[in-house]
């Protein structure tokens, strides 16, 4: 029954699986930080899905595909930059309209490319690395797409907590006004954080249709996956690594699904495909409860509780989707 | 445009000067949209004339498809009139679409249940009921996510989409699969006496729209003449204080929950028992989204609601005849219905921030 | 450097914050800025910060004409604030704290900052950790957190806005006299402040305002006639307090341990009796938000008993609590007891809580009554986020039960001027005198004094005073605040 079951083929599926969805997690935990809600995030992912892949078959350039879908994340940003931090309308509404909307773009325009062939980033192992015994099979064999998103995990750490510019992303995320009193430009900092964040966003459309999921059509793979890394960054604390290793373990709820499929034939297939959505907002019913009062009633009494409560509990950055008052 | 629709409300203080301003808002966004949509039309290499004229005819060039323009606008403005509830509320009741699905699944098990019997009628009733429990059910599984868990209503409602989605595709190809074989189709067509009774020639049921426009009139006197709508409002201005006023706030939530997914669950059945006679992968035919957008557009007023929702109805309509006659992907209702609503909302802002900065 | 304003307007619509103010700073003065509260002291002084952009009016930097966009500008001209709402962020850590907004490196080197944050402390007299995070820190220790980094950024001129309310007499001296120190060392040092004995302690020269305008200057040795007379027009009135019968027992703390707040709540035995007014003191978020949650049932305990008119209430909700005539209200009116969005007459509907359909007519005519008799400035039909601040407390008031068992308050007063203040406590004082217990929390050392027949002094989540007022007196209470008993 348990044939076919191999813990390093399942851990090299997980780092590439995860690739996208740590890219978009990554993104959105940048503009989160900077107190703006990306909600777009789902769509978004599907139109640069579209744009990469259409531009990469058209050009047969397969970096040409990243810029462009890369681009089409950070406009669709900007437009929620624009009409939240701008104009002050709800972070909400655009993003959910924003959502819907690309997404139904991305099929209008996309339809005639439906079902072609198109490029595939094909794997790239790094020389020596990937002869190691157990970690060169799971980390360095793989397509370049997800290399990046794995040096784009330590990147975004040090980048947040290590540098000027991240500290000063923080400041506006927790405090717009004391930011503004040290002479930080607070709007100016949450635009540039959301075009940036939804640049990385548009890139993991392109990880999705030029490497995971490759190809394009209706409905395309990749749809629901910006819902999960929207609860994923709530997962993760609005902390770059934690919203990473939940991306990885979303990528691992979806290879066991697969596994389970195979070992439990009689349990129809569409409970495994849903399954792990509904897991993921378990978790974050249970990251959410370790805040709650009986939870810290309870962490009171045993010591040991109260030191794993105090790692899981983190508040979001206390500006997030608030806008500036001017008068 | 929510200006004018806000201000229809109080007629007396609808000065012309804002009436006027109103007409101009609505009149800049639907330019902006014309604009983008052309320019999209351009992108796809479509001609935007062509395409525009399709959508008019395809919605409004017969009787029969205006017809078919109200089958869509009845669930649009059941769902719509339930999120009213919600968002009054303060909670953003994203779980609409699953609602309505789990709508769908209530009434054809009901219907199941029931069989042809010769009290067909009275199963189709009970049928209906049923579907909004289902629905109200479901509502109130994300309102529990929302009040005893605290995952927040978006994500409550997501989980439980994709979980309904997920059902509804295991029932059509697991316990009720068409004899023979299972296929996206859906399941088996009901007996004819167990569809809600239409007029033949128009293919059009009077008693769904009879209960749609209830439903408005309703919503309409639930929000503004009673308690229920009041403390919806407390609640969803300031949950704190709303304590202090001797208000339950989970409770408060949870009763718009259930009013919400009552009527999307009544879309649901609609779906199930007057339009497809049977459960189909796409039952809910993305409403319950659509009608988040319908919601926004009205600026939350009851009576703009079902105006907005018969606009997106001949867009959704309309849209139907563009794969056959111009071969574009029929997702351009989508576009325009989104972009309208960012337009609006956009336009209204910058106009009333201009206002302000002036006077 | 000598800093001149001249006829500086700053008009919030109707209203004339700053209404013309000619004002000279110079160098190596502690200069302080004297008035009651909505005088429009903070708002003269965030346009000197470039905070808030003036309507009209000029500013003179060593004669050369300043007009600040934001607070880089005025930074550049070594102008800094400390804000009377402390502006910092309470998640990062002291060291993030002092870093943000100075001049650094892409990749700072920390160990740099931190030596620089240390040296500093050192000189001062502060006691600063670095790591950690500001939100566990007291509120005087912000304060010097940000005097430090205003210091590190090399400022000239140190606007000090209300620095002594919530802080400790001890961290009071040593802010005292670092200021003192930084003048003699050639700073221009400005101190706002409402209370008359910070000024006469550390000022030199003072100018007093008076809504909006400054209605006269002085220079030191200073005369407390004058400046009251400057401050208020006339001698202040006498106090309130007539004293009341303590009656049944109202509310009754058994071993009450709470989480919440800053500090939480631990130990906490207490008994209030009807027709009692119990003053808490205490710096800000000393527990006694806790206390006053955890009396109304909108924090549970975590261990202890809490009772009501000696019936057992613990564990029950708010409602609970309501129904046996507790009723609470908070410190941020518009954040916590009001609801935006509703008019006057809603929120009375709300209370009726009668049939099912809502009788407009009849809320509003009820809504014109509270009005009148509580003076609000107000038609039933307005939104209550159009009534100004002393509007929606005279608002928050009139809903109060007609005959409660205990009222908790929470600051009932802050932000309102004195004419305000007295016309609330009468109209408390009242209620009391009718059986109601009433308690309430307050950052003015003088206004518990007034009124109250007990004083609960917090420190740190305890009580650790039970006291009659006239068995103590403002300075003895100051030093218990701060923990000295
Ligand atoms: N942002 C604002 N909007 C409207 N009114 C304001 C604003 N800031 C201050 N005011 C008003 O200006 C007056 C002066 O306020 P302020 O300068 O804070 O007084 P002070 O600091 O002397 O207590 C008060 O009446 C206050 O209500
Ligand atoms: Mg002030």
């Amino acid at each position: 029954m348990m044939d076919g079951f191999d813990m390093l083929l399942v851990a090299s599926a997980v780092i590439a699986g995860a690739a996208p969805l740590v890219m978009a997690t990554l993104g959105e935990t940048l503009t989160e930080r900077a107190g703006v809600v990306n909600l777009s995030l789902d769509g978004t992912i599907v139109l640069s899905a579209m744009a990469a892949f259409v531009v990469a078959s058209l050009s047969g350039s397969l970096l040409a595909g990243f810029a462009v879908s890369a681009a089409v994340g950070a406009c669709v940003a900007a437009l929620v930059a624009l009409f939240s931090v701008r104009l002050g309308m709800s972070q909400v509404a655009v993003g959910f309209v924003l959502t819907l909307m690309t997404r139904d773009l991305a099929y209008f325009l996309g339809s005639q490319y439906a079902r072609t062939e198109g490029p595939i980033s094909g794997s790239a192992p790094v020389p020596v690395l990937s002869g190691m015994p157990v970690l060169g099979q799971v980390l360095f064999n793989h397509s370049v797409p997800v290399y990046l998103s794995m040096i784009m995990v330590a990147f975004a750490w040090w980048y947040l907590y290590r540098t000027s510019w991240g500290l000063r992303l923080r400041c506006v995320g927790e405090n717009m006004e004391a930011a503004y009193a040290r002479g930080i430009d607070p709007d100016l900092v949450r635009v540039v954080y959301t075009v940036a964040g939804g640049a990385l966003v548009g890139l993991s459309g392109a990880a999705f249709s030029l490497c995971t999921k490759p190809g394009w059509g209706q409905p395309q793979g990749c749809e629901g996956s910006g819902w999960i890394a929207l609860a994923l960054v709530i997962f993760g604390a609005w902390h770059p690594v934690r919203a990473a290793l939940g991306a990885y373990l979303f990528a691992f709820l979806q290879v066991m699904s697969i596994h389970f499929q195979s070992w439990f034939p009689d349990v129809p297939a569409q409970v495994f495909q849903v399954a792990p959505f509904p897991l993921m907002i378990f978790l974050l019913a249970v990251s959410t409860l370790v805040h709650s009062e009986e939870a810290k009633m309870l962490a009171e009494r045993h010591p040991l509780l109260r030191i794993l409560t105090r790692g899981l509990a983190q508040a979001p950055p206390l500006s997030l989707g608030k806008a500036r008052s001017r008068d | 445009m929510r200006t004018v629709f806000a201000r229809m409300g109080r007629p007396l203080e609808m000065g012309l000067k804002t009436a006027l301003a109103g007409v101009a808002e609505i009149a800049a966004s639907v330019l902006v949209v014309v604009a983008f949509t052309t320019l999209v039309l351009l992108v796809a290499g479509a001609p935007p004339l062509d395409t525009f004229a399709v959508l008019v005819k395809g919605s409004l060039g017969s009787w029969s498809k205006l017809s078919h323009v109200i089958k869509v606008w009845i669930p649009l403005t059941l769902a719509s009139c339930g999120l009213l509830f919600t968002f009054k509320a303060g909670l953003w009741n994203i779980g609409v679409e699953g609602q309505v699905m789990m709508g769908a699944v209530a009434t054809t098990l009901a219907m199941r249940m029931g069989g042809p019997s010769p009290l067909a009628g009275m199963v189709t009733a009970l049928a209906l009921v049923a579907g909004m429990a289902g629905g109200a059910l479901w509502a109130l599984c994300a309102g529990f996510l929302k009040t005893k868990a605290g995952v927040h209503e978006i994500f409550a409602g997501l989980g439980l989409n994709f979980v309904s989605q997920g059902l509804v595709l295991w029932l059509i190809f697991g316990p009720w699969k068409q004899p023979g074989i299972a296929s996206m189709s859906g399941t088996e067509t009901f007996d004819e006496r167990l569809w809600i009774p239409s007029i033949e020639a128009l293919n059009l049921s009077p008693a769904a729209l009879g209960m749609a426009v209830a439903a408005v009139i309703v919503t309409a006197y639930l929000l503004s003449s009673t308690r229920l709508g009041l403390y919806l409002r407390a609640v969803g201005g300031n949950e704190k204080a709303a304590v202090l006023f001797g208000l339950k706030p989970h409770a408060v939530m949870t009763a718009a929950m259930l009013c919400a997914g009552g009527l999307a669950g009544l879309a649901g059945a609609f779906q199930v028992s007057g339009v497809y006679h049977r459960l189909i992968p796409a039952i809910s035919s993305g409403y319950g989204y659509l009608a988040l957008l319908v919601v926004l557009l009205a600026y939350y007023n009851v009576w703009a609601a079902p105006v907005v929702a018969f606009f997106f109805a001949c867009l959704n309509t309309g849209a139907i005849q563009l794969p056959m006659l111009l071969s574009l992907d029929s997702s351009l209702s989508g576009v325009i219905q989104g972009s309208m609503v960012i337009a609006a909302l956009a336009v209204h802002s910058v106009s009333t921030r201009s206002r302000r900065s002036r006077g | 450097m000598t800093i001149a304003l001249r006829s500086i307007h700053k008009h919030y619509g109707d209203i004339r914050a700053n209404d013309g103010i000619d004002l000279v700073l110079r160098p190596s003065t502690v200069h302080g800025i004297l008035g009651e509260n909505g005088a429009g002291k903070s708002t003269l002084m965030k346009i000197l910060s470039g905070y808030v952009r003036k309507t009209s009016g000029t500013i003179l930097v060593d004669s050369e004409e300043v007009d600040f966009k934001n607070p880089a500008e005025a930074a550049s001209h070594g102008i800094g604030m400390l804000y009377q709402d402390p502006l910092d962020f309470p998640p990062l850590t002291v060291l993030e704290n002092f870093m943000a907004g100075q001049r650094m490196k892409a990749w700072p080197d920390r160990s740099l900052f931190r030596k620089r944050l240390a040296g500093l402390c050192r000189e001062m007299g502060f006691d600063l950790d670095p790591e950690t995070p500001v939100v566990r820190l007291t509120v005087g220790e912000r304060q010097q957190l940000e005097l430090a980094r205003h210091l590190a950024a090399g400022r000239r001129v140190l606007i000090l806005d209300e620095p002594t309310t919530g802080i400790s007499s001890l961290q009071k001296d040593v802010l005292f006299s670092a200021l003192r120190r930084l003048s003699s060392g050639g700073a221009t040092v400005v101190l706002v402040s409402h209370k008359l004995e910070d000024v006469e302690t550390l000022c030199d020269e003072v100018t007093v305002l008076k809504k909006g305008r400054v209605s006269g200057s002085a220079v030191r040795p200073f005369s407390t006639g004058a400046l009251l007379e400057m401050m208020f027009g006339r001698e202040p009135a006498p106090p309130l307090r007539k004293g009341h019968e303590p009656g049944a027992q109202a509310l009754f703390l058994e071993g009450v341990h709470a989480h919440g707040g800053r500090t939480g709540l631990a130990q906490c035995t207490v008994k209030v009796n009807r027709g009692e007014v119990v003053g808490l003191a205490g710096l800000e978020g000393s527990g006694q938000d806790v206390f006053l949650r955890v009396a109304a049932g909108l924090t549970r305990p975590t261990r202890g008993r809490v009772h009501v008119s000696r019936k057992d209430m613990t564990g029950r909700d708010h409602h609970a609590f309501k129904t046996m005539g507790v009723a609470f209200q908070p410190a941020a009116r518009l954040e916590e007891g009001l609801i935006a969005g509703l008019s006057v007459a809603e929120h009375c509907a709300i209370l009726e809580r009668s049939s099912f359909s809502l009788d407009l007519d009849a809320s509003a005519s009820l809504a014109q009554e509270r009005i009148q008799s509580f003076q609000v400035a107000a038609r039933p039909e307005s939104p209550v986020e159009s009534l100004s601040g002393g509007n929606q407390q005279r608002l928050l008031l009139s809903f109060l039960p007609d005959d409660p068992v205990l009222l908790l308050l929470e600051n009932p007063t802050r932000g309102l001027d004195r004419e305000s203040v007295r016309w609330v406590w009468e109209r408390l004082d009242a209620i009391a005198s009718n059986g109601a217990a009433i308690v309430f929390s307050s950052s003015e050392i003088d206004e518990i004094l007034m009124v109250s027949d007990r004083v609960l002094v917090f420190f740190e989540g305890r009580i650790i005073h039970d006291v009659r007022p006239e068995d103590t007196d403002a300075l003895m209470l100051g030093k218990a605040i701060a923990g000295r008993v």
